[in-house]
């Protein structure tokens, strides 16, 4: 697969991957049967993500764009978390390989469901 | 260190020096008369003959090919052209190369009817399925003989026995196989035969089917009467005179390779399923080529675990969707019964006579670090949720494997 140094990096040096005991947002996207499943963890306070890890099974971009969202998303407003899209993950990344944009580009959906977790939880 | 050899292999130096004089210096067309055009028809003759013994066949039994894939074409098509008028019922597998299975879909867009036998959670075929499948309008079994992807050896000799009891041709697909184990076309009963050159060192792009003195079969590619009219085209010399080679190395060296390389298998599969937890083999432990192992980790992606590999200098393969070109999981491991997503942790490791030097141990430990690395990092092991309910928010309608 043609990935840019930037994801190989990510993928080799994955960041804030880890489970997180005391998130108050969890959201868990993809499908094990897909191959790419992904849970992303956020703790946020004042309306800040203050911390942001995951857990990812799947292929290198899938795991690439997960640590990359973390470095994204972390000290945002869950606001401006919302607004981070696919694209800009990719971007972040220097790209990705056309033919995974579409499948294992979903660290925003997991970031998404997360926030809206959150949102839930503290109704 | 490589090691997917059923991808490909590298040239062997013999091979490759064999080759050189028909680039340049015998360049001339086997088909014209004088000097230089009868030197290659010489080497072109050498070559059939090294082929032929290769595989205890007669010289104008091989029909030269551009590759393992042509061969297959040639084959099948080639035998339900000819006999369309006598039946048009054909009997395969569950999970043969997309060279025969693609054709035989072609055929069937054509009215053929086509039966694929299961191939069970072992990878081998049921010969009571076989003799069930056998209708009067059966005129082709083409089963492979090794697989590609996992290396289960099927009763080709058994298969070969009922066709010709029943008046049905036979071809199988030994692209694996030759090289690896013995390919005897007599004792195999069969009357087509596939290879390929460039998986026992030869160059790629050049094939040989073999056709059993007596079997007609419609030509698909028509032109100048080469290859006694079955295949038309200049010939590729060099490439031809390489494979040619490439066979008499492997037939001359078979039993010290197999040796030499079940015992590595072996080890392998007894230090990777002694070492990491949760490692499965994927087909039969005994009915298997030397060369070829096919694992499943629990929880991990295959495209993952092949880069981490390959970060470690180690090259090989899996059957993961996420690492095909069409985003879809092997059908070979599909046609085992597999869950699908066990089959994206799955890791194939081909050998070749080269791999000697492959340390098992070092690679176990590299490949257990590897797979518990990924582990740590997958929800699927280390949280014990219910993700059935996890919707695919990502394919949509059009995923594959939803």
């Amino acid at each position: 697969m043609d990935y840019s140094e930037k994801v190989m990096d990510h993928f080799a040096n994955p960041r804030n991957c880890r489970k997180m005991e005391d998130a108050n947002g969890v959201g868990t996207v993809g499908n094990p049967t897909c191959g790419d499943l992904m849970t992303i963890y956020i703790k946020v306070e004042d309306d800040v993500i203050q911390d942001i890890s995951f857990q990812t099974f799947g292929c290198g971009a899938a795991i690439a764009t997960s640590s990359m969202i973390t470095e994204i998303a972390v000290g945002k407003t869950i606001d401006e978390a919302l607004k981070i899209s696919r694209n800009d993950v990719a971007e972040e990344l220097d790209g990705l390989p056309p033919i995974k944009m579409h499948c294992s580009n979903l660290a925003a959906d997991g970031l998404q469901a997360a926030i809206e977790n959150y949102k839930e939880n503290n109704q | 260190m490589y090691l997917d050899n059923s991808a490909t292999t590298q040239v062997s130096e013999e091979v490759f020096e064999e080759m050189k004089p028909y680039f340049r210096e015998e360049f001339g067309n086997p088909s014209t008369l004088y000097g230089i055009g009868r030197e290659s028809k010489k080497a072109l003759n050498q070559a059939r003959q090294r082929v032929a013994d290769a595989i205890n066949a007669k010289p104008e039994e091989i029909i030269f090919t551009g590759g393992g894939s042509e061969s297959d074409n040639l084959a099948i098509k080639g035998i339900a052209f000819k006999l369309a008028k006598k039946g048009k019922h054909i009997i395969t597998t569950d999970f043969e190369h997309p060279a025969v299975k693609e054709t035989l879909y072609f055929l069937e867009s054509l009215d053929f009817k086509v039966t694929y036998l299961p191939v069970y959670e072992n990878g081998v075929i049921k010969i009571d399925d076989l003799k069930e499948a056998i209708t009067d309008e059966t005129i082709l079994i083409t089963v492979m003989h090794g697989n590609n992807e996992i290396g289960t050896v099927q009763p080709i000799e058994e298969i070969g026995k009922i066709a010709r009891e029943k008046g049905i041709k036979f071809h199988t697909d030994a692209v694996q196989t030759f090289g690896k184990i013995p390919v005897d076309v007599e004792k195999l009963n069969v009357d087509l035969l596939s290879l390929s050159s460039h998986k026992i060192n030869g160059p790629k792009g050049v094939g040989a089917l073999y056709i059993k003195k007596g079997t007609r079969v419609t030509p698909l590619i028509h032109g100048g009467g080469q290859e006694r009219g079955i295949r038309a085209g200049t010939e590729n010399v060099p490439g031809i005179v390489g494979f040619g080679k490439a066979c008499e190395l492997a037939a001359n060296q078979l039993d010290e390779h197999y040796e030499k390389l079940s015992s590595i298998r072996d080890e392998l599969i007894d230090k990777v399923l002694g070492t990491i937890p949760e490692a499965y083999l994927n087909g039969d432990k005994e009915k298997r080529l030397p060369n070829l192992v096919n694992f499943r980790f629990k929880a991990i992606e295959g495209e993952s675990l092949i880069l981490l590999l390959d970060a470690k200098g180690y090259q090989a393969s899996t059957g993961s969707a996420c690492s095909s070109n069409k985003l879809e999981a092997s059908p070979v491991l599909t046609a085992l019964g597999l869950d699908p997503v066990d089959v994206h942790g799955s890791l194939r490791i081909s050998l070749s006579p080269e791999s000697e030097k492959f340390d098992v141990d070092e690679f176990v430990d590299i490949l257990s670090e590897a797979v518990s690395r990924l582990r740590q990092m997958s929800p699927l092991w280390n949280d014990d949720l219910d993700y059935d309910g996890v919707m695919c928010k990502k394919h949509g309608d059009d995923c594959r494997m939803c």
